[in-house]
């Protein structure tokens, strides 16, 4: 044998591969692995069913007694169980249908700034972490400062706006503190960094030859924004709105604070008005009887309603997503 | 350089550079480049890998401009107009001078669609349909579209997609068509529907094509430039530059450098 001979002979052991058949201890790792997993997984399901059936067992007893009506008056009369939730569904809808008008152009647009090389690098990473910073900020803090800060400094704003405009049945009552719009406009802030954020992560996440495409034939950056880059990214885009739109119809603390919480419907956002959340609240500390199970009614419509506008934006995102 | 070769040979000059460097962030990727371009011609760049052909190539529709950081001193001349003067609109000089990218990019559009984007961004007013079959005739692709024109540019292959990226280019009338690697991507049957494709379009347009493969460069083009790069003491990473710019058939047969006649005969890169 040459001397490379004996570097070329394997030793003929295959006991040296003690896993070729696995034990069944082995197995049994695998097996519980995959049960842990899959329970783990169901239990997201079963907690969501969960809340969903107790929540409607908890409103089954209002919804017999007032059925539909609940959804249409505004009665809030513990005394002679009279119960309706319009003003609080009414405010719920204007309140998070308004901040999003506002906030997903704003949104967008910031995402839009950070994304493009409009503005030198280090600039636009400043901005992208101080609209981070915007969501840390805890919302009862964001509540605090709309009572104490905002809402005074936008009054005589606010008057101008009931004094020339009061013909809209929106601005059609006199600001007196706290009210809609301030809640609304505390939303704005509170949603604006998730809209910004998700946008500006699917925004990067358009191929660079797509851009390169379009400024390739000419087109200016408009174009390519709007045209391009902004079409291409519109399933994540509307994937953000549909989060911050979760979080404006089920945002509490701050909109609590600065609502004014009245359940006397009003047309005019620049009333005091109410959302289910913030009636939620502020009345679950006294209620008992009929009225836990009128709160566990209002809770019940807003479920519905975030799972309503979930099923109908995912329906839109799949229509309007590009295929690249 | 030979660029008096060039001057005899074809006297209609469409795009020249004067004393060219092209640098990423202050560190040149290419240097000093003089070259001739001449109109109506096929003229493909080679050299190896991170020679800067690339560079070059984008710097004549000022696609540079998009990469931060990018700066050009020197002058690159369009119909003898430098394009990079200050009051050049860049999106002008894309307009006239259009491009074919290494990877297909079709818009996420359909196929139609994709065909008339960029001519009504350029300004088309003529019969959209027309153009369209006009453009996807020319570029080769049509009877593979003509079936489907509402269908996602997407569905198309890989070599399809290229050939719809060439119609796009081709519906906004450019003057010059850069081709940045057209076939890097694509499969050996492609890429001859694409050389086909480019000799269609030379008769009518001013063709520059960067290419790793020098068989390519020997079947599509007229005129052959041959970049290199090379160390040079004070900087970081290799530098770009103009080997010998000449007649396809010259450089490969009788290059007159070492460095081409190496590179010709596959000793490095």
């Amino acid at each position: 044998m040459s001397i490379y001979g004996e570097f070329l002979v394997l030793p003929k052991t295959t006991d040296l591969y003690l896993l070729r058949s696995r034990p069944p201890s082995e197995k049994l790792i695998d097996l519980t692995f995959r049960n842990v997993v899959i329970s783990m997984a169901a239990m997201v399901a079963v907690v969501l069913f969960g809340i969903l059936v107790l929540v409607f067992t908890g409103s089954v007893e209002s919804m017999g007694r007032y059925g539909l009506r609940f959804l249409f008056t505004s009665d809030w009369n513990p005394v002679n169980n009279d119960y309706g939730a319009f003003a609080a569904i009414y405010g719920t809808i204007v309140t998070s249908t308004f901040s999003l008008l506002i906030a997903v152009p704003l949104g967008v647009g910031a995402a839009i700034f950070i994304t493009e090389n409009i503005i030198p690098t280090r600039i636009r990473e400043a901005i992208g972490i101080m609209v981070e910073l915007l969501a840390a900020i805890p919302s009862v803090v964001l509540g605090l400062w709309a009572i104490y800060v905002m809402e005074p400094f936008l009054r005589p704003l606010l008057s101008g706006l009931h004094e020339y405009l009061g013909w809209i049945p929106f601005f059609s009552t006199k600001p007196i503190g706290p009210g809609t719009l301030p809640a609304i406009l505390i939303l704005v802030i509170m949603i604006l960094p998730i809209i910004t954020s998700i946008s500006r992560d699917s925004l990067n996440q358009v191929p660079k030859k797509l851009r390169e495409a379009s400024y390739g034939i000419g087109a200016t950056r408009w174009t390519t924004i709007f045209k391009v880059i902004v079409p291409a990214a519109v399933s994540g885009i509307a994937g953000g709105v549909l989060l911050a739109l979760g979080r404006a119809m089920g945002e509490t603390m701050a909109v609590t604070m600065i609502i004014g919480n009245s359940n006397a419907f009003n047309w005019s956002i620049l009333s005091p008005g109410y959302t289910i959340a913030s009636m939620l609240a502020n009345q679950f500390g006294e209620a008992d009887g009929a009225q836990v199970s009128s709160l566990m009614y209002a809770a019940f419509v807003l479920m519905v309603l975030t799972l309503a506008v979930n099923v109908v934006a995912q329906w839109l995102v799949k229509r309007l997503s590009l295929k690249y | 350089m030979d660029s008096k070769a060039t001057h005899n040979t074809s006297p209609q000059i469409c795009i020249g550079m004067e004393n060219v460097t092209i640098e990423y962030n202050g560190s040149p990727a290419v240097r000093n480049i003089y070259c001739d371009i001449p109109s109506e011609k096929v003229t493909a760049l080679i050299g190896p890998s991170g020679c800067g052909k690339s560079t070059v190539l984008r710097s004549f529709n000022r696609m540079n401009d998009l990469i931060e950081g990018c700066t050009l001193k020197g002058k690159v001349l369009f119909e003898g107009k430098d394009i990079y003067a200050k009051n050049v609109d860049p999106v002008e000089v894309r307009r006239r001078i259009g491009m074919v990218f290494q990877q297909p990019n079709p818009f996420p559009k359909s196929i139609y669609e994709n065909i008339a984007f960029g001519a009504r961004i350029n300004g088309y007013t003529g019969d959209m349909d027309n153009l369209v079959e006009q453009s996807l005739k020319q570029a080769a692709v049509w009877e593979e579209c003509k079936d489907k024109l509402n269908e996602s540019g997407y569905s198309l292959s890989g070599g399809q997609q290229q050939r719809l990226c060439i119609a796009r280019t081709i519906a906004t009338q450019p003057e010059v068509i850069l081709m940045d690697e057209p076939c890097s991507a694509l499969d050996p049957i492609s890429t001859l529907k694409i050389e086909e494709t480019i000799h269609e379009l030379k008769s009518r347009f001013t063709i520059v094509i960067v290419t790793h493969n020098m068989q390519q460069a020997l079947r599509v083009s007229d005129m052959t430039a041959f970049y290199n790069a090379e160390e040079t003491i004070g900087m970081s990473g290799k530098v770009g530059y103009l080997v010998e710019f000449s007649e396809t058939q010259k450089i490969f047969n009788s290059p007159k450098e070492k460095a081409t006649q190496d590179y010709i005969q596959g000793k490095f890169g």
